[in-house]
This record gives C-alpha cells, structure tokens and sequence, in this order.
C-alpha cells in the first residue's frame, strides 16, 4: 500500500506540471496509480466470489468476509480511481465523503437496527 | 509532493485559499452531487436489507440470483472503470482526440457488456416468478438494482454525447470539464456496485 500513498500529489486533474522531464515521469506514476487500483480490485473482487462460489466457511462467516473484502475494495476504488488521497490533497472532497459515510452509518444504519428490532418483536 | 498546492492555488476551496477556478467549482459541486446520490442508495440498501426475508412464499435469492452473470458484469464494470481511467490520462497528458476516443468507446462498450447480461438476469427473474410485483424482497430488489443501471445507462448516454461533442468542437474547455465529471460519475458507479454485487447477490447466495 505503500506504493499508492507514494502517489498522493500527482494525480489532480488539470495540465501536469511541466519540469525538465517531470511529465514523462508524472504519467508513469499515474499509470502505475490506475494499475495498482485494476490489480486490487480484481483480487478483491476474485476472493469473496470465490468464497461464496465454493461456500468455503459458515454463512455468517462468509457475510462478515465479504463485507471487509468490500470496504477494502471501497477504499481502493477511492485512492486509485477517484484520487481522494488524504492527507496530502483534496481536503474537501475527503471531508464530504467522510461526512457522507457518516450520514449513510446513521440514515441507513438506523434504519436497519430499528426496523430488525421491531421484526424481532413481532415473533 | 510539497509545492502542489500552491502550484494551484484554488485547488482546494479552503478559506486560506482565495483565489477559486471554474474547474475545481464545478468539480466539487459535481462531488456534492454524487454524495447526495449516495445517501440515496444507501437509504435503498437500507431498506432492501430489511426486506431480505420478506419473500412472502415466493422464489429467493438463491433461486433467482445467477453468480456466474454476475461475475461477468462485475468484471465488466471494473474493467471500464480502468478504461476510463486511461481515457482520463490521455486527456490529462494531451494524447489526441483520437486515443481519448478509442478508450471511451472501449469505456462504453463495457457498459453495454454491463448493462447486456444485467438486463438478462432481469428477464431470468420474471421468467422464474420473480418479478417486482411477487414480493417485498423482489420490489426491493428491483428498486436498487435497476436504479443503479439506470445511472450507467445514462452514463453510456452522457459519453456518447461527449464523444459527439469531441468530434464537432475538438477538445475544447466544455469537454474537457464533461469529461473529468464523467469520470468522478462513472468510477463512483463502479463503487455503488460493489455495495450491490456484496450486499445484494454474494450475500444472498452465501
């Protein structure tokens, strides 16, 4: 993982910035950012596939696999493909999806936990 | 690393940063945007895992759920993710018309791959007595996930005009803009995906 914080910086959108050499070098990198993320994703997506394809554990061991192989592949998707890369840039982007994530735990969190509680009560 | 920033000033919208471009504006009001859509599907997420059980005697994940397909669209949908991604680096490093184009065709034609064998699945569940209208669990389903087709057609749509676009006006600061929100657009659909391809199907098939 390390490789793709190294990136952080060099992957804003607009015209790269123009050094001796510095383009060529700064393309790379992107590229390498973009292959990293295709690379882990296609991991991340094989495991849990795989998983439940072959029914490799107990069910709710499974439901708590996939669920962390699909947060990592979240985090992933955001670094790599859509270059929210803390801490070094894109401060608001970050913080609104932070803010995003939180509002999603509470709205939809929520809902879960008191439509499962009232389910529960009626049995 | 350090001097980026600055390099831009602007780039970040902070208050110690006066100075504000057209470019960062619309592409931060694009990210409110796709934050406010996500709210919306995960409010519908929400309100599919309550109605996972609710099949009401009639056919359930397992029956109607084929993991093989969607394999297929998952792969296709990442696959186009990166494609764009290339898209992307040949506009940001000023490849020509031609190369952007040629990666957005193979973009587009991965979301038709997509949105093919999505659209079959659909028709295998009505055959199978699956239909939106046979249970709580199937009106869920089928108010997430076609939802989330829906914004890759659009997403296919959007391209082909920005292709057409490119074609007429050469690359000029209207597309470039339409083409960096497409990306923001179509990558955060890829994420909404992986929440439907975990949640949705290899949940219910565990």
């Amino acid at each position: 993982m390390n490789d793709i914080q190294d990136f952080g910086g060099h992957t804003e959108w607009g015209p790269p910035h123009h050094g001796a050499g510095a383009p060529h070098a700064s393309y790379r990198k992107d590229l390498h950012t973009y292959l990293w993320g295709l690379a882990l994703a296609l991991i991340l997506t094989a495991v849990p596939f795989a998983l439940v394809y072959w029914h490799a554990m107990t069910v709710s061991a499974l439901w708590i696999a996939i669920g962390i192989f699909a947060l990592i592949q979240a985090v992933v998707h955001f670094l790599c493909f859509l270059h929210v890369n803390p801490p070094y840039e894109h401060l608001d982007e970050t913080l609104l999806v932070l803010f995003t994530v939180l509002i999603v735990i509470i709205m939809a969190g929520g809902t879960v936990w008191i439509l499962g509680n009232l389910h529960a009560r009626m049995y | 690393m350090s001097g980026n920033i600055f390099d831009n000033p602007g780039f970040s919208l902070r208050a110690t940063h006066h100075h504000v471009n057209r470019e960062d504006e619309v592409n931060f009001g694009f990210w409110v945007f796709l934050m406010s859509d996500a709210i919306i599907f995960g409010l519908i997420f929400a309100t599919y895992a309550t109605m996972i059980g609710a099949t009401a005697g009639g056919p359930g994940p397992k029956k109607l759920f084929d993991i093989g397909s969607v394999a297929i669209q998952t792969g296709a949908l990442l696959l186009s993710s990166f494609a764009y991604g290339m898209a992307s680096l040949a506009l940001r490093y000023g490849s020509s018309r031609r190369a952007i184009i040629a990666w957005l065709v193979v973009t587009l034609l991965l979301g038709f791959v997509f949105l093919g064998f999505e659209v079959k699945d659909f028709l295998t569940m009505f055959a199978l007595g699956g239909g939106p209208d046979r249970s709580g669990f199937t009106s869920a389903f089928f108010g997430l996930v076609p939802l989330h087709g829906l914004h890759v057609t659009s997403g296919c749509i959007w391209m082909l005009a920005l292709i057409v676009q490119m074609l007429r006006y050469g690359i000029d600061e209207d597309v470039k803009l339409g083409l960096q929100r497409l990306a923001l657009f179509w990558h955060f659909l890829d994420i909404i995906w992986i929440a439907i391809f975990t949640l949705v199907y290899l949940a219910g098939l565990a």
